[in-house]
């Protein structure tokens, strides 16, 4: 690649440049002072695109509905963005990025772009770029954005607050009917999956799904999540699940729960940039002279508190000015 | 929304990505993942694409996921025909920052040519993780080609 000239990577993803998109999503990761400037310029262009989010247990499929989901939005002429998520070594910060194995028969169709995340420390099933991954993604005009979740549990719900429609995915054979009344994963699905469908169990796990959805407080404006039998691997049940996707979307457009979306997913990205860059800021200037690590060796000792050391480094911060 | 703890996150800045792909027929993918496995360990991100890889799709993978290395194991003997077209791939999309390395059973009279055709490094079985490790540490960083350049 030739010079990076301020905002020349933005304008070639304006092009649907996949080359600036990678490259530009590498700066967000890595956070470069540059990715920001781009994606101001981007920002403007985004909230076009429909986001999809697949979420489930691990080894539940969610890598190969990915696959046969990109099959089935090409097959209507509409490109696609994936971002798939896996997870952060605690100990060595490496990963293994392992999901696209899954879509290789798509890595030469210029209208997919798939793109591994590691978590890089992060919780809540997402990595801390997903966000400005997304708006990349949906600058470059791609119609559909698919973000897989890492292998998730019982309460790694952070895609629910980036996805149009959240997808979850079970498989038969995983637990009983408790499982279904507990609080978490299982109450962001707008659509569920029961993938290898053709294992023991799967009309039973359905049936439990349903007894749990019959025991939600029903109100006629609330979308009632549907569930779909898969075999994702032998692309069965999969015309269903598009209809399914399409008609949640149909419901959001006309109910205008579209619209309330776009605000609260503006309102939760601001708080969290806010978040971040305050914190930052504070550390950094909390820092100086060791007067962090001198607070922290007082936290070992026992000589303070976590509470009065926080209040006391932010009213130093507020002494000596933010910026 | 959850946070990682904050110094943390500071340090994992600027990660190398590495693709470890199987060009070709061969199905013995053990050198590939233990290679893959060892990089994961020395704290690289790597993006395993799986059996069975064209030039064309370890190509467009590496442009995707922006990777600084791709390793490419061979154990067919088709090295001679895949190695040089991952290398031609990468000119056509002006894209021969990315370093190739390659491993698997590959003749000493190949290996000569295969670095004068681009790339980089060829290991051979019996070299160990720590010598791939620590070539890699000393040749490969993250996008140099950041920002100042």
């Amino acid at each position: 690649m030739k010079k990076n000239l301020p905002m020349k990577l933005a304008r070639e993803v304006l092009q649907g440049n996949v080359r600036a998109a990678a490259r530009l999503i590498r700066y967000v990761e890595d956070e470069l002072p540059s990715a920001i400037e781009e994606l101001k310029v981007l920002y403007p262009y985004t909230g076009k695109a429909y986001i999809i989010g697949i979420t489930g247990s691990p080894g539940s499929g969610k890598s190969t509905l990915v696959d046969v989901l990109i099959d089935a939005f090409r097959k209507k002429s509409k490109t696609v963005g994936v971002i798939a998520v896996d997870p952060s070594s605690p100990f060595s910060g490496g990963a293994i990025l392992g999901d696209r194995i899954r879509m290789q028969r798509h890595a030469i169709d210029e209208g997919v772009f798939i793109r591994s995340l590691a978590t890089r420390g992060w919780h809540g099933g997402l990595s801390k770029a997903t966000a400005s991954v997304i708006h990349v993604m949906d600058a470059m005009g791609r119609d559909f954005i698919l973000v897989e979740t890492v292998g998730a549990g019982q309460a790694e719900v952070d895609i629910m607050d980036f996805a149009h429609t959240s997808i979850v995915t079970l498989v038969p054979g995983t637990g009983d009917w408790v499982q279904t009344l507990k609080a978490g994963i299982l109450e962001i699905a707008d659509i569920f999956v029961v993938n290898k469908a053709d294992k023991e169990g799967a009309n039973a796990l359905k049936v439990e799904l349903q007894t749990m959805l019959h025991m939600n407080a029903h109100s006629s404006e609330a979308w009632k999540p549907r569930i779909f039998l898969t075999e994702a691997i032998n692309n069965k049940g999969i015309d269903g699940l598009v209809e399914g996707i399409y008609q949640h979307r149909e419901f959001l457009f006309a109910s205008g729960k579209y619209d309330a979306h776009a605000k609260e997913k503006g309102r939760l990205e601001l708080i969290e940039v806010l978040r971040s860059s305050l914190t930052d800021r504070i550390l950094q200037i909390a820092s100086r002279d060791d007067y962090l690590d001198r607070v922290i060796d007082d936290l070992a000792n026992r000589r303070t508190d976590p509470y009065s050391a926080a209040s006391n480094i932010i009213k130093r911060v507020l002494r000596e000015g933010i910026f | 929304m959850s946070s990682a703890s904050v110094g943390e996150a500071k340090q994992s800045a600027r990660k190398t990505r590495i693709l470890v792909a199987k060009p070709g027929l061969d199905g013995h993918d053990r050198g590939a993942k233990i290679v893959a496995r060892a990089y994961r360990d020395a704290g690289f991100e790597v993006v395993y694409s799986g059996l069975h890889q064209t030039p064309e799709q370890i190509v467009n993978t590496a442009l995707q996921e922006d990777v600084d290395l791709i390793g490419l194991s061979c154990l067919s003997g088709a090295h001679t025909y895949l190695f040089p077209r991952v290398i031609e791939l990468l000119r056509d999309n002006k894209a021969d920052d990315i370093a190739v390395i390659g491993g698997g059973i590959i003749p000493e009279d190949d290996i000569l040519k295969l670095k004068k055709g681009g790339i980089k490094e060829i290991f051979l079985p019996g070299t160990s993780i720590n010598e791939i490790v620590n070539w890699t540490r000393a040749n490969v960083n993250p996008h140099p080609r950041a920002e100042t350049e």
